[in-house]
C-alpha cells in the first residue's frame, strides 16, 4: 500500500514541525489573548503582517533573527490596537477582530506594492537553513524527521513549554487567567484587569505575528498576497480544540501538521483520480470538525467576550 | 476617565458618528496616500472624478453597489440577531455556482422569465443552506459560528475552483478555469443601454424596503432584534430563540447566495474564481458603517462601490497602489465601531 508507506518516510515527519510551527506560534498568540477573555480575530490579519513586514527587513539587508523581532513588534502594536478598542472602549470583539484582519491585511499589501515595483516572479531572500543539532541528528529517521529543523521550529515548540510554565505556575499566569475568568476579583485583588488584558493581547499579537513571518523565512523565501491562506482562522479553531491549554495546542498543531503533510503526499500518490482540491480542503474541513468534537468538552474562560467596565456588572 | 452610558442618543449623533469616521480614515489613508508621493487631495479628487465623472463611471459605481448592498444586508439582518454571518463570500460563491448550472441547463426547458426566477431562487437556497450548517451547530452543540463560517468560505472556494476546473469547465475557455456560462436568454435586461448596470440594483434596493419592513414592522423582525438585544430577556418573553435564529439564517444567507446569482446571470454570465473581489468580507464593513440599517445600507454600499471604482482610476492615474481602497475601508469600519459608541456612551471624568 503506497497510501501507508507514505508514513515511513523521514521526510514526512520533517514536514510536520516545519507545517505546524506558523500554526503553533498563531494558537499560542490567539491562547494568550483567549485566557485572558478577549478573543482576537486579528490574527489572520496579523500573521498577514508579520510575514510581510520580516520578510521585508531581510530584503532591505536585515538579518532573519532581526526580521521576526520586528514582525513580533508590528504584531505587537496591532494588539495594542485590538486592544484599546475592545478593552478600554469595550467593542465587540468579533466585528474589530475582522476590522483589524482587514486593516492589517489591505496595509500590508499595500506598503508591499508601494515599496516594489509589480513583477511577474515575487524577489526572494535567503532563508532560515535546517539546523542539525550535532549528535541528534545523526540518529537514523529521528535525527533527520525532529533534529534538522530550522531555529525558529525549536523556538516555537520552547515557547509553548514556556507559556504552559507562565499561566500555570508564575503569579503573572495566575493573574491572566483570573482575568479571564473573573475580572471582577481580579480588581478585588488590587490588580488592574484593563492592563492585564492589554498587555495579554499584546504579548498574544506578537506570537500571531511571528507565526506570519515563519511563512516568508522559512517555509517559503518569498512574499505574497493572501499566503497565510486562513492559518489564522484554523488556530483560532485550534485553541477550542486544545481547551486553551498550551501543551493541547502544541498536540493539536501537530496533528494537524500531520494530516496536512500527508495530505500533500497523498495527492501524488493518487494523482488525479481525485481533484487536487479536495486534498486542500482537508485542514479545513478538519478544523471544523475538531471544533465539533471538542465543543462539548471545551472548558471556556467564564468571561470570554465579556467586556470589562468598571463599577458595571 | 472612564465611559458612561448616554440616557438617549440624539438623531443629530446617529447621523454625525458615520459621516465622522468616514472623515477620520480619508484624513488617516491621506498620509498613507502622501507616503505613496501623490496629493492627497488630488488623489481623493481623482477618485470622485474616477466614480461620478462620466455616464460609463457611474454605471460602474451602481453595478458595483448591487452585490455589496446584498451581501452588506446579509450581514445586518445576522448581525442585529447576534448571529456572526462571516461566510457571505462562500454563500455569494455557492449561489454564483448554482446559477450558472441552472443558467446552462434550464433555459432550454423552461420559458425566459420563469427561468431566471427559478436561477435567483436557488441561488438564495444555495445561499441559506450554507449558512444553516454552522447555525444548527452553534444552536445545537455550541460550536462558534464565526469560525465555521469563516472557514467554510475557504472550503467553497476551493470546491467552486474543482467545479470549474471540472464538471462544469467550459470546453471553450482554453484551459482557462471558467464555469460554462449561462443562457443569454436568462440574462437580467439592463437598466442602462449600452453599459453594464442591470436590474440586479433594483432588486438589491428592493431587498433593502423589504427587510427595513420586516424588521421594524413585523413581529418577526421585533424577536429577532430582542434576541439579538438580550437572549435571556427573549426567551424569558416566549421568543423560541433557535428558529428565530434560524429564520434569520435563511435571510442572512440568501441575501449572500442572491448576490452571487446576480453577478452571475446580471453581470458575468459565468464563474471565474475572481467574480468577486472581497464582497463577502466589504459587505461586513457596510453594514457596520450603516449602522446595521437596512435602508442605511443602501447608501453605505454606495460609498464603499465609488471607493473601490473611484480608487482603480485614482491608481491607473497617479500610481497609488489601489490596495489603498481596502485600507480606506477597513479604517473607516474600525473607525465607525468607536464613532458609534459614542452615540450611546459619553466620557467621563
Amino acid at each position: 500500500m503506497e497510501a501507508l508507506e507514505i508514513f515511513a518516510s523521514a521526510s514526512l515527519w520533517g514536514a510536520v514541525l516545519r507545517i505546524a510551527t506558523p500554526l503553533i506560534f498563531g494558537t499560542l498568540g490567539a491562547l494568550i489573548c483567549e485566557r485572558s477573555g478577549v478573543l482576537n480575530l486579528g490574527i489572520e490579519g496579523i500573521m498577514t503582517l508579520g510575514a510581510m513586514v520580516a520578510w521585508m527587513t531581510v530584503y532591505q539587508g536585515g538579518d532573519l533573527w532581526t526580521g521576526l523581532i520586528v514582525a513580533a513588534l508590528c504584531g505587537g502594536l496591532f494588539g495594542l490596537l485590538h486592544a484599546m478598542l475592545t478593552v478600554p472602549l469595550g467593542l465587540s470583539q468579533h466585528v474589530t477582530g475582522l476590522g483589524i484582519t482587514l486593516f492589517a491585511s489591505s496595509l500590508t499589501y499595500y506598503i508591499y506594492r508601494l515599496s516594489l515595483p509589480v513583477s511577474s516572479s515575487p524577489p526572494t531572500i535567503e532563508p532560515f537553513q535546517p539546523l542539525a543539532i550535532p549528535g541528534l541528528s545523526d540518529i537514523p529517521f529521528v535525527g533527520e524527521a525532529l533534529f534538522s529543523q530550522t531555529a525558529p521550529t525549536y523556538l516555537a515548540i520552547f515557547a509553548c513549554l514556556a507559556t504552559a510554565y507562565v499561566l500555570a505556575r508564575t503569579p503573572l499566569g495566575l493573574a491572566v487567567r483570573m482575568t479571564g475568568e473573573n475580572p471582577h476579583a481580579v480588581e478585588a485583588q488590587g490588580l488592574d484587569p484593563i492592563r492585564i488584558r492589554i498587555g495579554a493581547i499584546i504579548t498574544g499579537s506578537a506570537f500571531m505575528a511571528v507565526g506570519g513571518a515563519f511563512l516568508t523565512t522559512a517555509t517559503f523565501n518569498s512574499f505574497f498576497p493572501t499566503m497565510v491562506q486562513g492559518r489564522g482562522w484554523v488556530c483560532i479553531a485550534l485553541v477550542v480544540f486544545a481547551s486553551w491549554r498550551p501543551g493541547k495546542a502544541l498536540l493539536g498543531a501537530l496533528l494537524f501538521a500531520l494530516f496536512d503533510a500527508y495530505q500533500l503526499r497523498l495527492q501524488h500518490v493518487v494523482e488525479s483520480a481525485i481533484p487536487y482540491q479536495v486534498f486542500l480542503m482537508v485542514p479545513y474541513v478538519l478544523s471544523i470538525v475538531a471544533l465539533i468534537v471538542m465543543s462539548r468538552r471545551a472548558k471556556v474562560p467564564q468571561a470570554l467576550m465579556a467586556p470589562y467596565r468598571k463599577g458595571e456588572r | 476617565m472612564r465611559l458612561e452610558r448616554r440616557d438617549q442618543s440624539s438623531l443629530a449623533l446617529i447621523v454625525a458618528a458615520p459621516v465622522a469616521a468616514i472623515i477620520v480614515s480619508l484624513t488617516l489613508s491621506g498620509g498613507l496616500i502622501a507616503l505613496a508621493g501623490a496629493n492627497p487631495f488630488d488623489a481623493y479628487f481623482e477618485m470622485v472624478k474616477g466614480a461620478f465623472g462620466s455616464r460609463l463611471s457611474i454605471s460602474e459605481t451602481l453595478t458595483r453597489t448591487t452585490p455589496l448592498v446584498l451581501t452588506g444586508l446579509a450581514a445586518a439582518v445576522a448581525f442585529r440577531a447576534k448571529l456572526w454571518n462571516i461566510g457571505g463570500e462562500g454563500q455569494l460563491y455557492l449561489g454564483a455556482l448554482v446559477a450558472a448550472w441552472l443558467g446552462h441547463n434550464i433555459a432550454s426547458v423552461v420559458p425566459a422569465p420563469l427561468a431566471i426566477l427559478v436561477i435567483l431562487l436557488a441561488g438564495m437556497v444555495a445561499g441559506a443552506l450554507l449558512l444553516l450548517g454552522p447555525v444548527l451547530l452553534r444552536i445545537r452543540l455550541g460550536v462558534d459560528e464565526v469560525v465555521t463560517t469563516l472557514i467554510l468560505n475557504f472550503i467553497v472556494l476551493l470546491f467552486v475552483s474543482m467545479m470549474i476546473e471540472g464538471p462544469m469547465k467550459d470546453p471553450l475557455a482554453f484551459g482557462w478555469p471558467q464555469s460554462v456560462s449561462v443562457d443569454r436568454d436568462v440574462l437580467l435586461p439592463k437598466l442602462l443601454a449600452r453599459s453594464r448596470l442591470h436590474i440586479g440594483l433594483l432588486i438589491a434596493v428592493a431587498a433593502a424596503v423589504l427587510i427595513w419592513f420586516v424588521q421594524t414592522r413585523t413581529v418577526f423582525g421585533l424577536e429577532t432584534k430582542a434576541a439579538g438585544l438580550n437572549r435571556n430577556a427573549a426567551s424569558f418573553a416566549g421568543i423560541a430563540l433557535g428558529k428565530t435564529m434560524l429564520g434569520v439564517a435563511c435571510i442572512s444567507g440568501s441575501l449572500a447566495g442572491l448576490a452571487g446569482a446576480i453577478e452571475v446571470t446580471g453581470l458575468k454570465g459565468y464563474v471565474t474564481l475572481d467574480l468577486s473581489p472581497g464582497y463577502g468580507y466589504s459587505g461586513i464593513v457596510v453594514a457596520m458603517l450603516a449602522g446595521l440599517n437596512p435602508l442605511g445600507v443602501v447608501i453605505t454600499a454606495l460609498f464603499v462601490a465609488i471607493v473601490f471604482v473611484g480608487a482603480d482610476s485614482m491608481s491607473r492615474a497617479l500610481g497609488v497602489p489601489s490596495f489603498i481602497a481596502d485600507v480606506i475601508v477597513s479604517i473607516s469600519l474600525l473607525t465607525m465601531l468607536v464613532c458609534l459608541l459614542f452615540t450611546t456612551y459619553r466620557v467621563r471624568r
